[in-house]
């Protein structure tokens, strides 16, 4: 006769009301791991999928996940004549926020260096990838924008044709492609006011120096676009990523490139490495801590259920005890009501948060061995928990039946 | 009585509670011998000691001094354990208290069916000796009734067919029937002296109740801690 079972019966509420409780909590516990596996995957997301080997970076800088760092994009001739290398392509990102039909309208901006690259690679689960050298993005669903939907950034605008799903920043914002000069002409969009500016201290600056005075015409180029401004150096990159042909040595290009006084190189794990570093670690440990003690509070929490039904039942103990009742019977009457108020709390815990994690902002990801993982640990401070209502349940003597 | 006929012999028991200012003697150099078979009623006041000479039996409250012999064998030496008590207990001890004491969270019949498992008897053959006791104490309509579902009567009623369950050889029972109506008591005081008599149970009951003192071979009286021998003995009279 199982007396757990129905010791839970004739306390159904409080068991039930306590189940949730310690469900919810767990709950939380499994939504806060998915919030640190989601951190990661967004963060790894563009570098593992973007599936670069190496990232040519400004000299000395970490990369453009660290900090900025601007390469010119005629690094990327430079690295097409290194030999082993296959491709070589600007990599350009950098988030912009605009308003958009009233809204706010936040999109990490990702330049595709046209032609050899048209986004193919991306989870396009509508439209296309793109096919015009301007005036066409492929949008992450996240940002909301439809098929053929048409977008004004800067001075131009642009046409949704392609969607991807599941593209975010490491910032959890959705990701637009554009091609690279598209995407540094969002970043340098400035007013025509500006610009007029920019060219009228130009030409001041030009005209108070030797050379403008020696030379005048170049005081009309000042004042022109500053793309004919021959000394005035290129656009510029983030980085330039680097896929080399199968069977090429890594270390050898590696050591090549880093031979170049002007950039530094990462393979994509040390820039994975980075990234983490850099920006998921300290959530991590704030995840974690805050994991560390849900798990404490439950196990708390279970011990003073579990001890307030056993001390409820402490008449009960003594007659079974007066009975002849072997321990074991005594024991595995609060161990399993632990066990049970532990397992049903989980399964709970995971059926709320099936619902409730994908309504979530960021993207929450359970995986398999976290769950496991948290189910040993469940079962564990459910053991721990009855502990204390064992220790009392031991201490009761028969002739308290008579009290 | 010879030894073999012997179920309960006790020498000298005494049981101090506290010491010091608060010493209370509840039970002083009590020696009795109860035959299998033998239905004994105990009486006297309130805070006799009555109770005290039970638990002591029963082997649940170890007494200061003295010995305990069930069935021919020594089980206590003073406060001391000479088997394992609870083993004791499930195996030869039936008990039946002023209150049910049933379990709140068991229906009437797992309550029975459980004291057979505690004592190895399995689930279906359980089930049935629980039914058959309970239907014979006049409460087989409420079998699936909790505690709290059965009147006082019912509930008592339920104990007693727990504390036979097991085929005791030694059934204790401290003012069974004080939750009864006169006929339910009736009853169940013929019920123990049917067990006595037909399984050679021992049967030592407290009672207040001296009307249904003709069912009982033996009386005992206490007074004070200590026992004597009733005016009314009906071994006396004989
Ligand atoms: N646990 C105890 N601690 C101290 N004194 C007790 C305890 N149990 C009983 N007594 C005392 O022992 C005496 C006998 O009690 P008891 O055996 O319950 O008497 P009865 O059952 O005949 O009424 C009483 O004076 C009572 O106060
Ligand atoms: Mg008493």
């Amino acid at each position: 006769m199982n007396l757990a079972l129905r010791d839970i019966r004739h306390n159904l509420v409080r068991f039930s009301l306590t189940t949730v409780g310690v469900g919810l909590l767990l709950m939380i516990v499994m939504g806060m791991g998915g919030i640190y596996r989601g951190l990661i995957e967004e963060a790894l997301l563009l570098v593992d999928s973007i599936g670069a080997d190496l990232w040519v970076v400004q000299e000395a800088t970490r990369g453009p996940f660290a900090e900025v760092s601007r390469v010119p994009l005629t690094l990327e001739d430079r690295l097409r004549a290194v030999p082993g290398v296959r491709t070589a392509r600007a990599f350009v990102s950098h988030t912009i926020q605009r308003e958009y039909q009233g809204k706010p309208l936040r999109i990490v901006v990702q330049g595709l260096s046209w032609p050899e690259d048209r986004g193919d690679w991306l989870p396009i689960i509508a439209g296309r990838a793109l096919g015009a050298a301007h005036y066409e993005m492929i949008a992450d669903r996240l940002l909301g924008l439809d098929l053929g939907e048409k977008v004004p950034l800067g001075r131009d605008v642009y046409t949704v044709v392609g969607l991807t799903n599941g593209m975010v920043g490491p910032g959890g914002d959705g990701m637009a492609f554009f091609t690279v000069r598209d995407a540094l002409a969002i970043q340098f969009d400035l007013s025509a006011e500006s610009i007029r500016l920019e060219r009228a201290s130009r030409r001041s600056r030009a005209g108070s120096q030797d050379i403008g005075k020696t030379q005048p015409f170049l005081i009309e180029r000042a004042q022109g676009p500053s793309a004919g401004i021959p000394v005035l150096p290129r656009s510029m990159a983030s980085a330039v990523l680097v896929q080399l042909a199968p069977g090429t040595d890594l270390d050898a290009v590696v050591r090549t490139i880093s031979a170049w006084r002007d950039v530094s190189v990462f393979t994509s794990d040390q820039q994975r490495d980075l990234l983490l570093k850099g920006n998921v670690d300290k959530a991590r440990r704030q995840l974690g801590l805050f994991r560390a003690l849900l798990v404490i509070i439950s196990a708390i929490i279970m011990a003073l259920i579990i001890y307030t039904l056993t001390l409820d039942k402490v008449h009960d103990i003594a007659m079974l005890k007066l009975m002849g009742a072997r321990n074991s019977l005594i024991l595995g009457l609060i161990l399993e009501q632990a066990l049970l108020l532990g397992i049903l709390g989980y399964a709970l815990g995971y059926l709320m948060g099936q619902w409730v994690f994908p309504r979530f902002p960021r993207r929450v990801v359970i995986t398999q061995d976290d769950l496991i993982m948290l189910a040993v640990i469940v079962v564990l401070i459910s053991v721990l928990s009855s502990i204390l209502g064992i220790w009392k349940a031991m201490r009761v003597q028969p002739n308290e039946v008579l009290s | 009585m010879t030894s073999a006929a012997i179920a309960l012999e006790t020498r000298g028991l005494t049981k101090v509670y506290g010491s010091g200012n608060t010493e209370v003697v509840a039970m002083r150099d009590v020696s009795l011998i109860i035959g299998k078979g033998e239905v004994v009623a105990l009486l006297g006041p309130s805070g006799a000691g009555k109770s005290t000479l039970l638990t002591a039996v029963g082997l649940i409250n170890p007494p200061t001094s003295g010995t305990i012999a069930i069935g021919g064998r020594q089980v206590m030496d003073g406060p001391r354990e000479l088997v394992d008590a609870r083993i004791f207990r499930r195996r030869f001890i039936g008990y039946v208290f002023q209150k049910a004491n049933l379990i709140p969270f068991l229906t009437a019949l797992e309550n029975v069916q459980l004291a057979l498992e505690i004592n190895d008897t399995a689930g279906r053959d359980a089930r049935r000796r629980a039914m058959e006791l309970l239907e014979y104490l006049g409460v087989g309509d409420r079998v699936h009734n909790m505690p709290y579902m059965l009147s006082g009567g019912q509930q008592q009623r339920v104990a007693v067919a727990r504390a036979l369950a097991n085929h005791p050889q030694l059934i204790l029972a401290d003012e069974p029937t004080a939750a009864l109506d006169s006929v339910r008591g009736r009853q169940v005081m013929d019920l123990f002296r049917q067990v006595a008599h037909e399984k050679g149970a021992a049967v030592l009951v407290v009672t207040h109740d001296h009307r249904a003192l003709d069912v009982f071979d033996r009386i005992l009286e206490m007074e004070d801690g200590e026992l004597r021998a009733h005016s009314a003995d009906p071994a006396k009279k004989a």
